[in-house]
């Protein structure tokens, strides 16, 4: 294995040392050039990344809290995200933002237009906002968003990931959050049909954004509340908290703050979570390059997982994931174009 | 008898109020019946002079008004209880309407006698001209204050003026302008009739005061017919959802400027004519003719008008209306089938798209979940796409470009208005001795009762004139409103819009080079679109940011009313290959500069910042010498080809 930092051709090992200690100290030039190299898709760029990410995970005490906002389109996420990364920075904690939207499936390109109605303090340097674009990834999170997400985390004390709402497919940011919030609007049938999808297992919270009408918002959690009961008794899902917020009015804000920070220091096995939650993203980054053949060549799911879990000790997953791929390559004895896509798969 | 002439206004304000009171003073002896007041964009967004924002915005597109005192010198001499004032003010119209309402009784006028308008129309504002400060409750609220208030007390005052003249300048297409145009009234008279404080009785009075701001286009024909469909429209609106029984009460009352958009830059000559003839739809048939007319000027494109320019508008308007034979007659269209099939088809698809607004909650709720923003990008799209691809003929610009140069722009930078720098300074220092000199204690005292009262119910006009006498400013009255409503951003519209069906070479060209940089930088060349200072005319920003991702790019869209330093921190935060800024005030001399700076300190200096905008040729040339990439005028409508050259410059700096 290589050691922590090791040169790349797209970095010396310094200057990744020195981006990593510019990361920590929270300095924005930093952890924007850390952005821009963990977006990078040429091949000589997973090294460079890998070593960053290792350096991030040792010198940093994995203390932040890294949170999934998800759910369907148009009920407000965006605005939820800026009205709490706000409620976070009154309550003087740094904060980090990643938001992810869909790009064009004909153009390849995107529009992030998420950024405009934050409306954050530009001299502020203590809120940090990055837009991805999926650049066609399913499952709702743009491909450079596990790091992205990593590095905000080494920066800031909370990081928010919100997702594009695709809506039933969102599931990969259960691996990349530490506590995952769904957000839905009062009167959608949304909650029953991500029951019926298998969603439902996912959050950790249940937001009702939009409760801007008094009644009808309590109304709405209300009903809710009932469904959950009646979903759980029907084997579907845990009890989980449900709360009522209205972005636009500011309620509701401190109490999902309050809710949030209850959950993660209740939460036992975050260790284990977010381990878990490398393996499958090292996994995802091995099948994107080689496909089915790739997993099933080293040895199928269960032996790769085994696999990539032992050297997570080590590595951070891009880095892995060029191991596991050199191994591969060795395997078929032959050269694949660098990141084809044509074998591209995407999660379940 | 002949048809009384129409009132004949410009548009008009700068520098400051005593400049502007000049300028008024000779437009009325030129000839000009009624006053159109141009607001500056501090003054209509909220702002003094002295606010960050403000930089470089003041005194720039209209007067800078702080105060009474600003007030008194505006209306210098000019007896309001015989004027017919128009007041271009939205977010901030009570304001304005307080100070006038406060000058008037300073000089012992009877307010009842005051006649005029506040445009006070929200829905536009966040759909296309962007000086919103609040959120739409609130908004609404303040526009409902201001109805309420007029009915009793200014009666012949026109509280609101709903305006379809910005969603054409947006793209919106006749049915999209009628449609919007007219739930956007309904949304404001079911608001005010909920109020309750309104007698049942007195109601048909407000529904009769609600009067329109209307735009007509090039296609003059099918543009009356859209007056014609608003007549009826309206009509039908007032009887069946308001039971209005005097048809007096029900007249469609509107007045005009015509179209800015198809203004060009090439062969700008041309546009006096294109003025004229929009300017026949608005009167040519009597019964759907103009109150009150307002022409641009014909360089609007190249830079701020001047004294002659809206001269030359004035006269095209007093030849109509005393020369030619048109107010002779009676309406010249009746019983025409051709005018009444196109009317009669206009108003059936404009009926079912109001019917379709309504049912997704009404004008407000259609804003707030960017229906109507996004249709109108959508069609905005689809007019560049026709004039770039020859479809739609546009003189001078995609046919008949060769031609003698005209000796009108001979000289450019002489033949457009300069705004002297000095007057913001100037405005400034006078605003600080305004609040040197004025009795704080009062201004305390009325800022206290300001907010209590828009804590709770009670209408707001009463509280705002009493700050106007105590000498409150423009920024103080907006900043305790904001402290107590809070701020608002519309929706965009940009991020739900199509992608374009048809595409050409062009763009399939640039792609594929997109392509190839996005392979050698290792990610997709990223920019960043946005509008630093006040103004908040969108649209090509919208399109330029659409456009950017129809060729490839990841783009950033900022939005309006950006200051340099959010700019700079986006651009670092995003890791943005390239930024494009628009600019259509006149401010870009002030603000780009401070932008490069900025990038500069931020280690950002080797990203390439284009700027478009109305930009005058000699001021694109220094912004060049500062450092920006490119700069786009209106000229540059050919968007396939610039978006090559963006993809050109982001490929230059990957080296």
């Amino acid at each position: 294995m290589k050691q922590p930092g090791a040169p790349t051709d797209l970095m010396s090992a310094e200057g990744i040392s020195a981006l990593a200690s510019g990361v920590l100290a929270g300095r924005k030039a930093s952890v924007a050039k850390a952005l821009n190299l963990v977006e990078d898709r040429r091949d000589g760029s997973r090294r460079a990344v890998g070593a960053l990410l290792r350096l991030l995970r040792e010198q940093s005490d994995g203390s932040s809290h890294r949170v999934g906002l998800t759910g369907p389109p148009g009920v407000g996420k965006s605005t939820l995200a800026a009205a709490l990364a706000r409620t976070l920075r009154e309550r003087g904690r740094s904060v980090g933002v990643v938001a992810v939207d869909p790009s064009s499936v004909r153009s390849g390109g995107s529009l992030l237009g998420d950024r405009a109605r934050m409306g954050f303090d530009p001299s502020d340097e203590k809120v940090f906002v990055r837009s991805l674009a999926t650049g066609g990834e399913a499952g709702g999170l743009s491909w450079a968003a596990p790091a992205a997400a990593q590095v905000l985390a080494a920066a800031y004390e909370v990081v928010l990931l919100e997702t594009t709402g695709v809506g039933q497919t969102e599931t990969d940011v259960r691996y990349v959050a530490d506590t995952v919030v769904l957000v839905v609007q009062p009167g959608s049938g949304d909650v029953l049909q991500f029951l019926k999808a298998g969603i439902m297992e996912i959050p950790d919270l249940l937001v009702v954004n939009k409760a801007d009408t008094g009644v009808l918002a309590e109304r709405a959690t209300s009903d809710l509340r009932s469904a959950l009961a009646s979903a759980q008794s029907a084997g579907l899902g845990e009890a989980m908290p449900i709360l009522a917020t209205s972005a636009t009015e500011r309620r509701g804000l401190d109490e999902l703050a309050d809710a949030l920070d209850a959950q993660r220091a209740s939460a036992t096995d975050l260790a284990a979570h977010r381990r878990r939650g490398e393996v499958a993203w090292t996994l995802q980054l091995f099948r994107r390059l080689h496909g089915r053949h790739g997993v099933e060549t080293l040895g199928g799911d269960a032996a790769l997982e085994a696999a990539i879990d032992e050297a997570l000790d080590a590595d951070a997953p891009p880095t892995i994931c060029a191991h596991l791929s050199e191994r591969y390559l060795a395997t078929v004895g032959r050269r694949e174009s660098p990141g084809a896509k044509a074998t591209k798969e995407t999660q379940p | 008898m002949p048809d009384r002439p129409w009132i004949m206004r410009t548009y008009a304000g700068h520098s400051t109020a005593a400049a502007s009171n000049e300028l008024y003073r000779s437009n009325l002896a030129r000839g000009q019946t009624g006053l159109s007041v141009a607001f500056d964009l501090p003054t209509q967004t909220g702002y003094d002079a002295d606010h960050a924002l403000s930089r470089g915005e003041v005194g720039k597109v209209g007067v800078p008004i702080s105060h009474i005192g600003d007030m008194r010198a505006l209306f210098e001499g000019l007896p309001l209880e015989e004027m017919n004032t128009s007041m271009t003010i939205n977010a901030t119209a009570m304001w304005l309407l307080a100070l006038y309402i406060a000058l008037a009784e300073e000089r012992g006028d009877d307010i009842a006698k005051l006649r005029g308008t506040v445009q006070n129309d929200i829905v536009k504002e966040y759909l296309s001209r962007g000086t919103y400060v609040f959120p739409p409750g609130p908004s609404i609220r303040l526009i409902t204050d201001v109805i309420a208030f007029t009915t009793e007390k200014v009666p012949k005052w026109n509280p609101t003026n709903v305006c379809s003249y910005h969603l054409q300048e947006a793209g919106a297409t006749p049915v999209q302008e009628l449609a919007y145009a007219l739930v956007t009234a309904i949304g404001v008279l079911d608001a005010a009739k909920a109020r309750g404080d309104i007698p049942a009785e007195r109601f048909p009075e407000v529904v009769g005061r609600i009067s329109f701001f209307v735009n007509a286009g090039i296609r003059f024909v099918e543009e009356m017919c859209k007056l014609r469909a608003f007549t009826e429209l309206w009509d039908r609106i007032c009887r069946e959802r308001y039971g209005v029984d005097d048809p007096k009460l029900r007249r469609f009352r509107y007045g005009i400027q015509v179209n800015s958009l198809g203004l060009t830059e090439q062969q700008p000559e041309n546009n006096i004519i294109r003025i004229v003839l929009e300017m026949l739809a608005v009167t040519l048939s009597k019964d759907a003719r103009a109150r009150a007319v307002q022409l641009p000027a014909w360089n609007e494109a190249l830079g701020l008008p001047r004294p002659w320019d809206q001269q030359w508008s004035l006269r095209a308007q007093q030849i109509l209306a005393f020369e030619t034979d048109l107010l002779e007659n009676e309406d010249l269209f009746n019983g025409s089938t051709v005018v009444e099939a196109k009317t009669q088809k206009l108003i059936d698809e404009a009926w079912a798209e109001v019917e379709r607004v309504l049912e997704k909650g009404g004008a407000v709720a259609a804003v707030e979940s960017g229906y109507v923003k996004q249709a109108l990008v959508e069609s905005n799209a689809a007019r560049l796409r026709r004039i770039e691809a020859g479809e739609q003929v546009v003189v001078g610009v995609n046919r008949y470009e060769e031609g003698v140069p005209s000796p009108l722009v001979a000289d450019l930078d002489e033949a457009i208005m300069r705004v002297d720098p000095k007057v913001e300074q100037d405005q400034i220092t006078a605003l600080a001795k305004w609040r040197a000199e004025r009795d704080q204690g009062a201004v305390d005292a009325a800022l206290k009762a300001l907010k209590e009262t828009a804590t709770g119910d009670a209408n707001l006009m009463a509280a705002s004139i009493a700050c106007a006498k105590a000498g409150v400013t423009t920024g103080e009255w907006a900043g305790t409103l904001r402290e107590v409503f809070g701020e608002y951003r519309a929706p965009t519209g940009v991020g739900g819009a199509q992608v374009s069906r048809s595409e050409g070479d062009t763009v399939k060209q640039v792609r594929a080079e997109l392509e190839a940089v996005a392979e050698k930088l290792g990610r997709r060349p990223k920019m960043l679109v946005g509008k630093p200072g006040l103004d908040g005319h969108s649209n090509g920003a919208e399109q330029i940011a659409l456009k950017a991702r129809d060729v490839g790019f990841d783009v950033v869209y900022e939005g309006i009313r950006l200051t340099p330093e959010q700019i700079v921190a986006s651009a670092l935060e995003e890791g943005v290959h390239l930024i494009g800024l628009s600019v259509l005030s006149g401010s870009h001399l002030e603000l780009v500069p401070d932008v490069l700076k900025r990038m500069d300190e931020a280690g950002l200096k080797d990203v390439p910042l284009v700027v478009g905008g109305i930009i005058p040729d000699a001021d694109a040339a220094r912004l060049r010498e500062q450092g920006v990439a490119r700069v786009y005028t209106p000229k540059h409508f050919a968007l396939d080809t610039l978006m090559g050259e963006l993809v050109e410059l982001v490929a230059e700096r990957a080296g």
